[in-house]
């Protein structure tokens, strides 16, 4: 007989146990991909146990990723900087502490744009690294509009009131208008609408004083001084422009002309007008003695 | 009548719980060989009626995914004789279905031909409380049937209600809120050997399977072989196994009978070994390769080589006409088919409208059936294949796999309205109040 031998075709109950495991979804998904995980993440941990092998991993991480730096494409050779004055340039050159040639990993571009930026006579810089390995500045400069007097001292402001730069001496820019006292930075733009409202007056204004922080009087020459208000200077100042060209007010014997009640403006005049006046009024002419 | 209650309501409970894992093994414990189908439930059907296609009694809520067949071992008479051999042979099965399914299966429903099966037909009454049939009354008129002695060491496997009558007018098939004063119902009972589904409960649970429903072999191909209109009409099939011929008679789409003789296949092929002098696997082969019921002069002249093994020449060299195989196979079909007559007699089957004979399982592919069953049955009688279902393998669809198919159809489609029906009322109430005392009694 031939099939006396044969092997039993059922399945051992092992096997049996085994297969319906194995069709069991959460255990198939377990050993598919919670398994390989877990083997990969202990062959890590134990390689990675011991503090030496760590460092030297770490090691040669950071080699790979030096000679990667370092390599000729990514070095910066020199720097341009454009947009900027000479002096702007140099100091620029000065508070960035670059030593070239430098790889552009190691730029802190964000951290450079902050100090350039955080330069007074700098408007807007851009900063990027150019082809050719070379670090491109370009800056707006900001431009001086009005010279600030405050604390014996002499500042150039830009039109926003935002400083550029110190001035030695007035002179030096006789070309910019002149604004003094504290506070009056918050205001340029007002002043310089004052100036660009003054018309014929304008040959004659020494500079535009701040007052208590709140008010502007145009110091004229020759001693003279126009108050302004605190709101509405501009209008103010247009209309003592106009009693001058109507009366020739200023070119008369006036100190000062006072507009800060705008419906009543008001003169003061010198020591010796006022007397003449007080003796042209009285019949004899020395009741004042 | 109240313990039928909780049994097939417990059983129900386990189908559904195993139809909600999605995936169930079917599986056809057979004498000559063990089928497992792996099913997956999609939800509900998955046609609706406007695709003129129907909800063909559940049989689109389902697939076959996975099927095993292996040969049969240990099993006597559809009854499990050798509980380890048979224990490997479900678990060949199953393993391969499995394989085939690529998904695991916990739940099984099995369907076997064995441990004697026996009818009963149960009749309750209830008058009703208020004019219209509600399904409280239902229930106590199910409850009211008077359980017959089915005697020691046996259990119920169906009870299937089958015909409600109110008053005068009978053959109801659902007599909810219809008007009337008496209800009764006409139930039928199937009961088995319960020591044999003890076997076949330790049996399953040794495969690490949990058993989610029992049918008997004879009823489920029933449902898969007659059409629609022979199970509405009346009908028996008659299901030639290896071990046992299972039969069952149908009529409005009820089965109101069943019954096994234990006799089949294998008793043809011990025949051809003995007769011939041949091993069971010789024989085995001789008669599907060449059996047949009915001889002519031309099965005379074709001579069957038996063969052996011994190394005698003249032994082995040994052949038999098909006309003698034929006639030792006659004898014993026709006994079978005789002894199913017999039953089919005591069950009142000829008072049937309709007297259609069908003829499945493995046993009817044998060549000229019919012509005999028609002599010994009568007229009308056919062979008949089981219905299709969806993603069955070609392999699986001979009218050996009747009980496989059928039992699928039993899953997705229990017949049993008995188990819609709640409770009555004041069993219930008296069995929560007895629970709710013994608590207290246990508590303080």
């Amino acid at each position: 007989m031939p099939h006396l031998n044969r092997r039993d075709p059922a399945p051992s109950r092992l096997s049996y146990r085994l297969h319906r495991l194995w069709l069991t979804p959460l255990f198939r998904f377990f050993m598919r991909s919670g398994m390989p995980v877990i083997v990969v993440a202990l062959a890590a941990w134990a390689y990675l146990a011991n503090e030496e092998r760590r460092d030297a991993l770490m090691l040669s991480l950071s080699e790979i990723r030096q000679s990667i730096e370092d390599r000729p494409e990514f070095m910066v050779k020199l720097m341009a900087i454009d947009g900027a004055s000479t002096e702007l340039g140099q100091d620029i050159r000065e508070v960035l502490p670059v030593d070239f040639p430098v790889s552009s990993f190691d730029l802190d571009l964000d951290e450079m744009h902050r100090t350039i930026s955080g330069l007074d006579a700098v408007a807007k810089a851009d900063l990027r690294v150019r082809p050719g390995g070379i670090l491109q500045i370009t800056v707006t400069e900001r431009e001086p509009a009005i010279v600030w007097r405050v604390h014996d001292q002499l500042e150039l402001l830009d039109a926003t009131g935002h400083r550029v730069a110190p001035l030695e001496t007035r002179g030096d820019r006789p070309d910019l208008p002149l604004i003094a006292g504290i506070g009056a930075d918050r205001y340029v733009g007002e002043a310089l609408e004052l100036y660009a409202a003054a018309g014929p007056l304008q040959p004659r204004i020494r500079g535009l004083m701040r007052v208590g922080e709140r008010r502007w009087t145009v110091v004229l020459d020759q001693n003279q001084m126009i108050l302004l208000p605190e709101k509405g200077a501009v209008t103010a100042l247009l209309r003592v422009e106009a009693l001058h060209t109507a009366e020739d007010m200023l070119a008369r014997d006036v100190r000062a002309v006072d507009m800060r009640q705008p419906g009543r403006p008001t003169l003061r005049l010198s020591q010796p007008a006022a007397q003449d006046l007080l003796y042209s009024r009285t019949p004899d002419g020395d009741t004042q003695g | 009548m109240t313990d039928l209650y909780q049994s097939q309501r417990a059983m129900r409970r386990m189908r559904k719980a195993a139809m909600d894992r999605g995936v169930v093994a079917i599986l056809d414990l057979g004498t000559s060989k063990i089928s497992c189908l792996v099913l997956r439930f999609n939800g509900p059907a998955q046609f609706s009626e406007a695709d003129g296609i129907g909800s063909m009694a559940g049989q689109s809520s389902f697939r076959v995914i996975g099927a095993g067949t292996t040969q049969s071992r240990g099993v006597c008479f559809g009854e499990i004789n050798a509980m380890g051999e048979t224990e490997r042979a479900i678990r060949t099965a199953v393993q391969q279905a499995q394989k085939m399914a690529g998904v695991r299966v916990d739940h099984a429903i099995v369907c076997f031909s064995g441990a004697r099966p026996r009818s009963y037909g149960l009749d309750g009454h209830v008058e009703l409380q208020g004019q219209v049939v509600s399904e409280q009354d239902i229930a106590q008129a199910l409850a009211n049937c008077d359980v017959p002695d089915i005697g020691e060491g046996r259990e119920v496997i169906h009870a299937h209600p089958v015909n409600f009558a109110l008053d005068h007018r009978t053959g109801l098939t659902d007599p909810r809120d219809q008007i009337g004063n008496r209800l009764s119902v006409d139930m039928h009972l199937l009961s088995i050997g319960s020591d044999e589904v003890q076997n076949l409960l330790y049996c399953i649970k040794r495969c690490d399977l949990e058993l989610a429903g029992l049918a008997s072999s004879a009823y489920v191909s029933g449902r898969a072989a007659l059409v629609e209109d022979e199970q509405e009409l009346g009908a028996a099939c008659i299901d030639l196994g290896g071990g046992s011929t299972g039969l069952s008679i149908f009529i409005k789409k009820h089965m109101i009978y069943a019954d096994a003789v234990r006799m089949g296949g294998d008793h043809v092929t011990s025949d051809i070994s003995k007769g011939l002098g041949v091993p069971m696997s010789v024989a085995e082969r001789i008669k599907t390769f060449h059996g047949g019921v009915v001889a002519t002069g031309m099965d005379d002249r074709e001579m069957i080589e038996i063969g052996g093994d011994t190394g005698d020449y003249e032994h082995d060299r040994r052949t038999v006409s098909r006309a003698e195989l034929i006639g030792i196979m006659r004898p014993r079909v026709e006994e079978m088919l005789e002894e199913v007559r017999l039953r089919l007699d005591a069950a009142g089957f000829e008072h049937l409208p309709s007297q259609k004979i069908v003829l499945t399982g493995g046993g009817s592919q044998i060549p000229g059936l019919d012509g005999l069953a028609s002599r010994i049955l009568g007229q009308q009688v056919r062979l008949g294949r089981p219905l299709r279902i969806q993603g069955l393998p070609q392999a699986t669809t001979g009218p050996a796999f009747a009980g496989s198919v059928g039992l699928s159809l039993f899953a997705a489609h229990p017949q049993d309205e008995w188990w819609d029906f709640d409770m009555p009322n004041e069993v219930y109430g008296a069995r929560t109040l007895r629970r709710t005392m013994r608590w207290f009694k246990d508590s303080w």
